[in-house]
């Protein structure tokens, strides 16, 4: 068992390693990486997450117990009307220094590594991904699918396909958080930033606005829906057929899309 | 008592005290906020107002009024100004003009802060005043720029005011090593506010001059940039956290050095390697408040070292904590409760706030009650716990009497019960995804149980400080004498008579080789 774990911590920490000087070029590249079966960020991050919480309650408790006994040990009583420190010497004073950093900078470094690799998970997007046009305003989030198909604040996606969301903004600060998924990022006006999620089985997921944007910020929710590939497929079909159906009197349909082809319930 | 002499003070200690007094009615107003909003939530849909306006001005008003009108006037106006020239042994501050002009600008800042309530077009731009919403918005941002310029131009003379005082009015023989703690994070905290104060003064500015001047600082459309004043925000609020971190630490270093009657544990690492490496890391973490925010991918991951990085100089001043409690004569007075119950929600605070600093964790729990709940652990409440602490250790200096001792610990634990019923549930809420800043939380009805239990926590923490607030006027009209030195502390402010005379010393101090302020002898 001790054994097992502590296995599993030199893995983690070589990779951990590995991140460090290996995935430099990923993430400044920011982009697309192939990679051979699409990772799923939410697991990962709950996995990471369990890990640092299980990690500082066990610290936390141990710093607790330590300074109540210490607490009590030192309560004033009978014999003990005045504090028995004595100064430290010069060897010991720079050792209660020197060594607290070098745990405290291992847990930093360990955690910063973890960290670091699951990072690469949340902004390096699989090479199979459908990109998603998403315009944030007051108080709606509007999709548009990459064949043009447009959506409101419900954003209809097949299963085991990932889902980069491209986003901006037309007025304020608005932030796409699918609390399922554990992934936000803030859009606003001028820039376009993304995030991806795996939605990996059919479901219903809460989009929710994280970042303070109006009188109406409590208000701005959505929803994303996943469904299987041929349901998906289905519902994609008539979305296009309804499109064309809106298109189809326009003569440039590309420089002029037509009103939201949707706002569907 | 003279009014006018009070208005017109130039002595440190009624400065300090008139920080006090403004500085509590900021909380007080601060904190029926936080209770109206309780009030709101503790019901899906509306409960006592229909106006999400309303709650998102008492939102702003909570932040702004609580970070600039209480935390930083009570710990660099009140302590900063009472405790420094007593600690020191001199006579007054080095510019006592410059000092009361501080406190007449705190006053107005405090005024300006005030009267959201009686304009018609109150700010609601949270306290963070984020473009483009600030820009935009009905609401009155002016009056957000104003009260923030004019509350941290009263800081940055404080700041000048006590680095001077400290570096040329020390007594004879006080060198720097022997210095009490809570001076030296003070000092720290002033070269903190002097180096970013104006960062925030320029951020709010170009807001103002967008909204009403027609520039176009941060619209994107015309060549601006939203994401710049963001970084110029949190350049200065970040190292605000420390601004307000340090001196109450400072003030927790004291409390326990006092009422443990011990020595601090390995001074020089508290001072040089806490106090120290706080304020040389202070600037370098602002973005993980921008984790989400659209950054650059390597900023995040830079910025994730340098906040993990934090953990070092906060860890060393948590053992220099510590190791003074060890082998020392612990009396459990009210000040010493407030300062126990500080190490143990800063604990909490500090620890939550590890997944906080990893940008990939923060990605899902960004602007989730999580984050409210982390900060309010490690800065609001553990920061206010010290605050009051504070006051309860020097009251008697101050008023020359003693609170009474049972309601000051009946009102420790209230608070701390009530403190601990928010403010972990708030993370648990948090971790499954109820977002902040929310009027309404109507697409998440699971967590109505969750707060109504916060709305019961607020309400009791609200009797727990009005406890402690009612027991030092009550303390300070007919409180029993108190003595000069009750705690039985030889830091120099316990050596003057209570309360001290204007001139703080009937004859000037000076003190022997082997004094130290910690230097507790038996007797």
């Amino acid at each position: 068992m001790k054994g097992k774990r502590m296995h599993d911590t030199i893995k983690r920490a070589a990779a951990g390693l590995a991140a460090l000087f290996l995935t430099v070029p990923a993430w400044a590249a920011g982009g697309a990486k192939a990679a051979a079966a699409t990772p799923d960020p939410a697991r990962d991050w709950d996995l990471l997450w369990n890990e640092v919480i299980f990690d500082i309650t066990i610290i936390g408790i141990l710093f607790a117990i330590v300074t109540a006994w210490f607490i009590w040990q030192a309560r004033r009583r009978p014999g003990n009307e005045v504090g028995a420190s004595v100064p430290l010497s010069p060897a010991s004073a720079v050792g209660w220094v020197v060594i607290p950093i070098f745990v405290f900078l291992s847990i930093d470094l360990y955690t910063a590594a973890n960290g670091w690799v699951l990072w690469n998970t949340f902004r390096d997007v699989p090479a199979n991904r459908m990109e998603i046009k998403l315009e944030a305003g007051m108080y709606s989030w509007d999709y548009t699918y990459p064949n043009g198909v447009r959506t409101q604040n419900e954003l209809v996606v097949p299963a085991g396909t990932p889902i980069v969301l491209r986003m901006t903004s037309r007025d304020t600060l608005h932030s796409h958080y699918i609390p399922d998924f554990r992934v936000k990022e803030d859009s606003m006006p001028g820039r376009i930033t993304y995030l991806w999620f795996n939605p990996t089985k059919p479901g219903e997921h809460i989009v929710t606005c994280a970042e303070y944007c109006g009188v109406m910020h409590g208000y701005m929710a959505g929803r994303i829906i996943v469904k299987a590939p041929e349901e998906y497929a289905a519902w994609m079909k008539g979305e296009e057929t309804r499109l064309a159906a809106l298109t189809a009197p326009e003569p440039a349909p590309a420089a002029k899309p037509a009103k939201p082809a949707a706002k569907k319930t | 008592m003279n009014l006018k002499e009070w208005i017109f003070t130039t002595d440190h200690k009624r400065v300090g005290v008139l920080y006090l007094i403004g500085s509590i009615a900021a909380f007080a107003v601060a904190g029926i906020m936080a209770l109206l909003m309780r009030a709101e939530l503790s019901t899906i849909g509306p409960t006592i107002t229909a106006n999400p306006t309303q709650y998102n001005v008492w939102l702003y008003t909570h932040g702004a009024v609580m970070i600039l009108g209480f935390q930083i006037p009570a710990l660099t106006g009140f302590f900063a100004n009472y405790c420094i020239p007593l600690m020191i042994g001199a006579k007054d501050v080095a510019f006592p003009r410059v000092n009361a002009l501080s406190v007449w600008l705190f006053y107005v800042g405090v005024i300006l802060a005030l009267l959201t309530f009686f304009i018609p077009d109150p700010p609601d731009v949270m306290w963070t005043g984020y473009p483009p919403y600030s820009t935009i918005t009905t609401g009155n941002t002016a009056m957000y720029s104003f009260t923030v310029l004019i509350l941290g131009f009263a800081s940055i003379i404080g700041g000048v005011n006590f680095l001077t005082t400290v570096a040329y009015m020390r007594a004879p023989g006080i060198t720097l090593n022997k210095l009490n703690i809570f001076v030296w994070c003070t000092l720290a905290a002033f070269v903190l506010q002097l180096i970013f104060v104006p960062v925030l003064g320029t951020a709010v500015s170009l807001i103002s001059m967008d909204k009403y001047l027609g520039t176009n600082f941060f619209d994107p459309t015309k060549g601006g940039d939203v994401l710049t004043y963001q970084n110029l925000f949190w350049f200065y609020s970040h190292p605000a956290v420390y601004v307000i971190f340090l001196p109450f630490i400072g003030v927790v270093y004291e409390i326990i050095a006092a009422h443990a009657k011990n020595m601090v544990f390995n001074y020089k690492m508290v001072v040089y390697g806490g106090v120290g490496g706080i304020v040389l890391l202070a600037g370098e973490v602002w973005v993980h408040h921008l984790y989400v925010s659209g950054m650059a991918d390597w900023l995040r991951i830079g910025q994730m070292v340098t906040t993990l990085m934090i953990s070092i100089p906060v860890g060393l001043m948590m053992i220099g904590l510590i190791g003074t409690l060890y082998k020392g004569s612990i009396a459990f007075t009210t000040p010493m409760l407030y300062a126990l119950g500080v190490v143990f929600l800063f604990l909490i605070g500090g620890l939550t706030g590890i997944p906080l600093a990893v940008p990939s964790l923060t990605i899902g729990v960004s602007d989730t009650y999580y984050v409210v709940g982390h900060f309010h652990y490690v800065m609001a409440v553990a920061g206010t716990f010290a605050i009051f602490g504070g006051v309860y250790h020097w009251f008697p200096k101050m008023t020359g009497k003693m609170y009474n001792e049972f309601w000051g610990k009946l009102g420790f634990w209230i608070t701390f019960v009530g403190v601990n019923i928010v403010f972990w549930i708030m993370m648990d809420v948090g971790v499954k995804g109820m977002p902040r800043r929310y009027y309404d939380y109507a697409h998440f009805p699971q967590f109505e149980g969750a707060h109504q239990w916060m709305t019961v926590g607020a309400a009791i923490l609200a009797v727990g400080f009005t406890i402690a607030i009612l027991n030092w006027i009550l303390g300070a009209i007919n409180g029993k004498p108190a003595g000069d030195n009750p705690w039985g502390s030889p830091s120099l402010e316990w050596t003057t008579v209570s309360p001290p005379p204007h001139g703080n010393w009937p004859s000037p101090p000076s003190v022997s080789e082997d004094w130290h302020p910690y230097g507790f002898k038996k007797g």
